[in-house]
Formats: structure tokens, C-alpha cells, sequence
């Protein structure tokens, strides 16, 4: 799929999400945790934009920056080209009906002593949207919606299971007819054969309503499943970004490689011919990030380069964007 | 090759104040030495507890195994764990037959240093002395591949990372030279490439070693590089038992079936819909009288709703509870493969 001519819908640029560290009764600043350190990437209208990254890499930082729950050390998000850290008060409020998330854990993201009708009707109050009858209409017909009995409007979350409650949480956001929802991890407190109902519901909306989703996950199988393009991230850097097929055929990042290698495949015939690549050790700490290259400590084509200097992060043609010195010599 | 497991009838229940819950229901397997057997399900399907109970580690009260036997060991050693005395289950424990758990940060003492916590079970099993146990810790580590292994042995969990710590409790688990290992989910609470480091490590291990492994997850992608054989449970039951290859090409119960499709495959050649299972697992304080997968079944027949089938030979080596013959019937709900 190529990205000529499509409308960009958020564009990110150079975004930073540091975490200061203190110390002692002053709270004086010692250090950062470069949770996300400088990102540069676009979403299209009407895609999936896989985010993957094994954990503590920054993604739901990510997401979560992009919607202004945290307010980003530097950097710009513009939403259809207006800029969201700039935003205060009424005006962010006023862009918030139109970017939604879906969080991961079920089971803490609903208030246990709300009923589901006043969840799911929440963020309509907020917003003021309708009336009271107005709203409950809404609410049963976004029940019906993401797939829930409306007769359930008056019960509470622990009534339901965890795929429920992922659906519950759907319908919370869909309340206010968002163009952009951020799924963070939608589907990794579920079981199997749950996460592919919640996968198959969000494919249908986003064919109904049109949305655009960026999708956090850290298991593989699930983003290329459901991705458009996808970006991997390692330590607070998108490594690479690329089409989801192209990113599978030929994944240009070394780390990229290894993370692909390293996903199970369900068929031991298959399994019993790979060749894994085995990274050694761990990720370093994101408040002490390697010089150079964020991922050289665990590199198996390390090079001297790496490091030194960091590499640019570059585009390799049809959208195929690598941060790596091996392609830029 | 002989068996060294063998788990006959083996029912588990916990007694609680909103019922009795039926964990495990009589299930049967083998395992043969230097084996590895995957036991496949979901939450609360009871394969946790069904490895639990063979090693008489389930809380009582509420729970009681409440029958079965489990057979363990080869020749004249042969003994009925169920019937041991709670002295001789403690030779067993720790010695014979090891366990490592999905959550290696709950599962170390956080406030004694790795060097104790691995030379604890070389003293107690291996009747070793203080210097010897710390010497056979240092060779452990080295052989999980810990780096810097003797200066590592004074540092406490909390210095460890999540991959560092289950190397760690693989090689507590190891200590006594073993001869079945239990995996209960050891790569869950884990990132995928550390994972693969993991799989790597005990597949080596086993090699070298020659242990038996039983290796309990819900991920079938992990299973099909490292088992021999698997057995999918549902609802406390065993629903299929076969080869790995037979399993994933010809799986012949529903479920198998419903789970394999509801995957998505990183080598998928086009996204297709994934087909769900539709429902949910029944509620194991009231089972359903038939099968317990008849709710959410997609070839069930009239018989599955009245009589639970038996887990019976269905070709070489492979095993299915079901009424239906899965090659022959067609699914209602017919929506496999349609694109997206």
C-alpha cells in the first residue's frame, strides 16, 4: 500500500517524553528516563499504524503523549495539522472527542462501582453531548454495537468477563464518534481464543466507522494481523517503520530481524527449519541509553560507527524507513 | 523408552463457599523418559493445577484430590505420589522432579541472595556442605549462562533481571539432576526475544541432560518448536492428545481446531478473518452435564449436549474426546476463510 496522496491525519514530530528523576528533600533533578526520545512518524487516515516493541521501549508512552495525558518534554503532535502540545483548557478538551484510547487491562480501566450505562455514558457528559434520553439511546446502541446485550446497562463490570469488559471499553470510546483511537494492548490480558473476538470486532468498526487506529502490542503474530504499516521501537526510538508485508519480508533493521525470528510460529513443521537469531543479554536502562545507537549493546552487526553517532532515521524507498548505519554508508 | 509418568483418573476439586469447583476431571497421561509434553489450555482450563496436584502442592483445604493416581519412576522405583507420606513426597519435590514457575520475581525470596536460595536444595537433597554447595551453585549459573556467575552469587533477586531470574530458577530447578522438569508457563511474563533465549536454553538443557520436561502454557506458537507430544484441556477435561505434527495437521477436536484457527500466524501469506470462538468457557462450579465444549461448538450434534465423550484413540498415537468425527462433518457456522 503505498502512502501517496492519502491525508495525513496526526503527524509526529521530534517527540520527547522524559520522566524527571529526583532526589533528596529539594527534589533535585538528577536525571531523565528517556521513555520516548524523539520520534518522527505519520498516520494516515482510515490505517492501523502498528506500534510493536518489547516492554519498556516507550510505546504506551507514545500513545499516551500523543493524547496529551502526558504533556511531551518537546516536540509536536498535530492533529490534522494543529498542534496538540501547544493546546490547553477548552481547546485540548474540545480535541479530545475526536482521539479516544482503549487500555489494556480490563479489569482496572472501568470504575467497579459505576454500571456500564454510565460508564459508556461518561464521555458523553463530559462532552455534553444529547440529553439525558439522547444519551441513553446512545448508550444502548453502542452496546448493540460492540456486540453486549443493551439489557445490560445496569450492571456492574465485575458481572462480566474479561472479553466483555474489553468490549465495554470499546464502547466507552466509540461514545463520542472519535476519528482516532489509541489501542494500547487491547488484547494481551485475554485469552486466545477471546483476543481474536476483540480483533475481529475492532476490524469491523474501523470498516463501519471509518477509524484510525494506532495499535500498541508487543506480540507480533496480533500486529501483522491487524497493522496497515508497523513501527518498531527499541528504547525510546522507532528503529523501523514499513509497510506490515514489506516489514515481514524484509525487515532491513537487525533488531527488527532478531524480533521476528524470535516469534513462535504454530506449526512445529515450520519451527523445526528456523534459524533463530538469539539477542544476548538485556535492554539497558532508558535513563542511561547507550551512545550511539540505542540498540549497539545487543547488535550482532555492530559496527564501530554505531558507537559514536547515531543514525539517521531514513526512508529506503516506498515508505520504508530504517534508522541503521548499516544502509548509510 | 519407558514411562516415568503416568497419571491415571487424577480429579481435583476445591471446596469453596460458592460451590465446589471442578478443576480437574479425571484426567489421563503418560510421559515417557526425556520427553517433553505440552499441556495446552486456557485460563482456568485446570492444567496448572492438574501439575500441582501430582506434586501434592495444592492448598488444602479448599482443594482435595480427590482421586486418581499418579505413577512415578521406572522398574522397582515405581511409586503412587497420592499415597506418599509428606516426609517422601519431600524427597521427591525439589529432587526428582523439579518446577519452574511463570513468575520468577514471586517465585525467589527476595530478601536471601541467589547464591542461598540455589545452595538450600543442594544441602538438603544432596546432603553437600557449605563450600561444596556454593561451588555446584557457580557451575550452575554458568551452565543457564549467567555471566560473571561467581560474583553474581551474593546478589539478591531485585539485581536480576526478568530473564536473569528465570535462568536463575532453572538452575535451582536443575540442582538435584532431576528427572521430569515442570514448566508451569516459564515464558509468559516474558518479552519475545528474551523468550526465545529461554526455549533455547532449556531445549539445550534437555539435550544434555536427558530430563523429562512437562511444559504447561496457553501459547501454541512456543509449544510447536519444543514438545513431543500435547495435550489440549478444556474446562478441567482432556479434549485431544497427540504427536505435535499430528496435532497441528490433522487436530481432530473442536476446540483444537477453534484454537489453532483463532491465531494470528506472523507468516501468514494475506490477512484473513480470524475465526473466533464464539462464547465462553462454562463455569467449572456448574458444569454443563454433557460436553463442556457444547456451548460454543461448531460441529456439535444432539449427543454432545446429554453425554460427555470419552477421551478415545481416534488414530496412531492420537486421542480425542469427541462425538463428532471432525474430518467428515462440516462446522455451522461456516465462516472460516472468508477475507477480509
Amino acid at each position: 500500500m503505498s502512502n501517496n496522496g492519502r491525508e495525513k491525519l496526526v503527524q509526529i514530530r521530534g517527540l520527547k517524553m522524559w520522566f524527571p528523576i529526583t532526589r533528596g528533600i529539594l527534589q533535585r533533578h538528577v536525571a531523565d528516563v528517556k521513555a520516548v526520545d524523539g520520534l518522527n512518524f505519520d498516520v494516515y487516515k482510515g490505517e492501523t499504524l502498528g506500534l510493536v516493541g518489547e516492554s519498556g521501549c516507550g510505546k504506551s508512552t507514545t500513545g499516551r503523549s500523543i493524547l496529551q495525558l502526558y504533556r511531551p518534554t518537546a516536540g509536536q503532535v498535530l492533529f490534522e495539522d494543529k498542534n496538540l502540545v501547544n493546546m490547553k483548557g477548552e481547546d485540548l478538551r474540545h480535541m479530545r472527542r475526536r482521539m479516544q484510547m482503549i487500555f489494556q487491562d480490563p479489569y482496572a480501566s472501568l470504575n467497579p462501582r459505576m454500571t456500564v450505562g454510565s460508564i459508556v455514558a461518561e464521555p458523553l457528559e463530559v462532552h455534553s453531548i444529547g440529553n439525558r434520553s439522547e444519551r441513553l439511546n446512545r448508550v444502548r446502541e453502542l452496546l448493540a454495537v460492540v456486540g453486549l446485550n443493551p439489557y445490560f446497562i445496569n450492571r456492574y463490570p465485575h458481572e462480566f468477563s474479561g472479553g466483555q469488559r474489553q468490549r465495554i471499553g470499546v464502547a466507552r470510546a466509540l461514545a463520542v464518534n472519535p476519528s482516532f483511537i489509541v489501542c494500547d494492548e487491547p488484547i494481551s490480558a485475554l485469552d486466545v481464543s477471546i483476543q481474536a473476538q476483540v480483533i475481529n470486532l475492532l476490524e469491523d468498526l474501523q470498516a463501519q466507522f471509518g477509524l484510525t487506529y494506532l495499535f500498541i502490542a508487543h506480540d507480533l503474530s496480533v500486529v501483522r494481523h491487524i497493522s496497515d504499516r508497523i513501527a518498531v521501537m527499541y528504547l525510546g526510538k522507532i528503529m523501523e517503520l514499513a509497510d506490515r508485508d514489506e516489514l515481514y519480508r524484509n525487515p532491513m533493521h537487525p533488531y527488527s530481524q532478531a524480533l521476528l525470528s524470535a516469534v513462535p510460529i504454530p506449526d512445529p513443521v515450520i519451527e523445526e527449519k528456523r534459524q533463530r537469531i538469539i539477542l544476548e543479554g538485556d535492554v539497558p536502562s532508558p535513563v542511561n541509553p547507550p551512545k550511539g545507537c540505542h540498540f549497539c549493546t545487543r547488535c550482532p552487526k555492530v559496527m564501530d560507527i554505531c558507537k559514536e553517532q547515531e543514525p539517521e532515521f531514513r526512508d529506503y524507498g516506498n515508505g520504508h524507513q530504517v534508522a541503521c548505519w548499516l544502509y548509510q554508508k | 523408552m519407558s514411562k516415568l509418568l503416568e497419571v491415571k483418573g487424577l480429579e481435583t476439586r476445591f471446596f469453596t463457599q460458592d460451590g465446589v469447583v471442578h478443576a480437574v476431571n479425571g484426567i489421563s497421561y503418560h510421559l515417557d523418559e526425556g520427553e517433553t509434553l505440552a499441556i495446552v489450555g486456557e485460563s482456568g482450563c485446570g492444567k496448572s493445577v492438574g501439575v500441582m496436584s501430582l506434586m501434592r502442592l495444592i492448598p488444602q483445604p479448599p482443594g482435595k484430590i480427590t482421586g486418581g493416581q499418579v505413577w512415578f519412576g521406572t522398574g522397582d522405583d515405581r511409586k503412587d505420589l497420592l499415597k506418599l507420606t509428606d516426609d517422601e513426597i519431600r524427597q521427591v519435590r525439589g529432587n526428582r522432579i523439579a518446577m519452574i514457575f511463570q513468575d520468577p520475581m514471586t517465585s525467589l525470596n527476595p530478601v536471601l541472595t541467589i547464591g542461598f536460595q540455589i545452595s538450600e536444595a543442594l544441602m538438603l537433597h544432596m546432603g553437600m556442605d557449605k563450600a561444596a554447595a556454593r561451588k555446584r551453585s557457580v557451575e550452575l549459573l554458568e551452565l543457564v549462562g549467567i555471566p560473571r556467575a561467581a560474583d553474581r552469587l551474593d546478589d539478591y533477586p531485585h539485581q536480576f533481571s526478568g530473564g536473569m531470574r528465570q535462568r536463575v530458577m532453572i538452575a535451582m530447578g536443575l540442582s538435584c539432576n532431576p528427572q521430569l522438569l515442570i514448566a508451569d508457563e516459564p515464558t509468559t511474563a516474558l518479552d519475545v526475544t528474551i523468550q526465545a533465549q529461554i526455549t533455547d536454553l532449556v531445549k539445550r538443557l534437555r539435550d544434555d541432560i536427558g530430563m523429562a520436561i512437562i511444559w504447561i502454557t496457553h501459547d501454541l506458537g512456543v509449544v510447536a518448536g519444543l514438545a513431543d507430544r500435547v495435550v489440549v484441556m478444556y474446562a478441567g477435561f482432556i479434549v485431544e492428545e497427540a504427536a505435535v505434527k499430528d496435532l497441528y495437521a490433522t487436530p481432530m477436536h473442536p476446540y483444537t481446531i477453534g484454537l489453532l484457527g483463532s491465531l494470528p500466524r506472523l507468516d501468514a501469506a494475506r490477512s484473513h478473518r480470524l475465526v473466533s470462538i464464539e462464547g465462553l468457557p462454562p463455569d467449572l462450579i456448574d458444569l454443563p452435564k454433557g460436553c463442556p465444549f457444547y456451548a460454543r461448538c461448531a460441529y456439535h450434534i444432539d449427543q454432545c449436549a446429554t453425554e460427555n465423550p470419552k477421551l478415545e484413540p481416534v488414530a496412531t498415537g492420537h486421542k480425542a474426546a469427541c462425538w463428532v468425527d471432525v474430518t467428515k462433518a462440516v462446522p455451522a457456522k461456516a465462516k472460516a476463510g472468508e477475507t477480509r
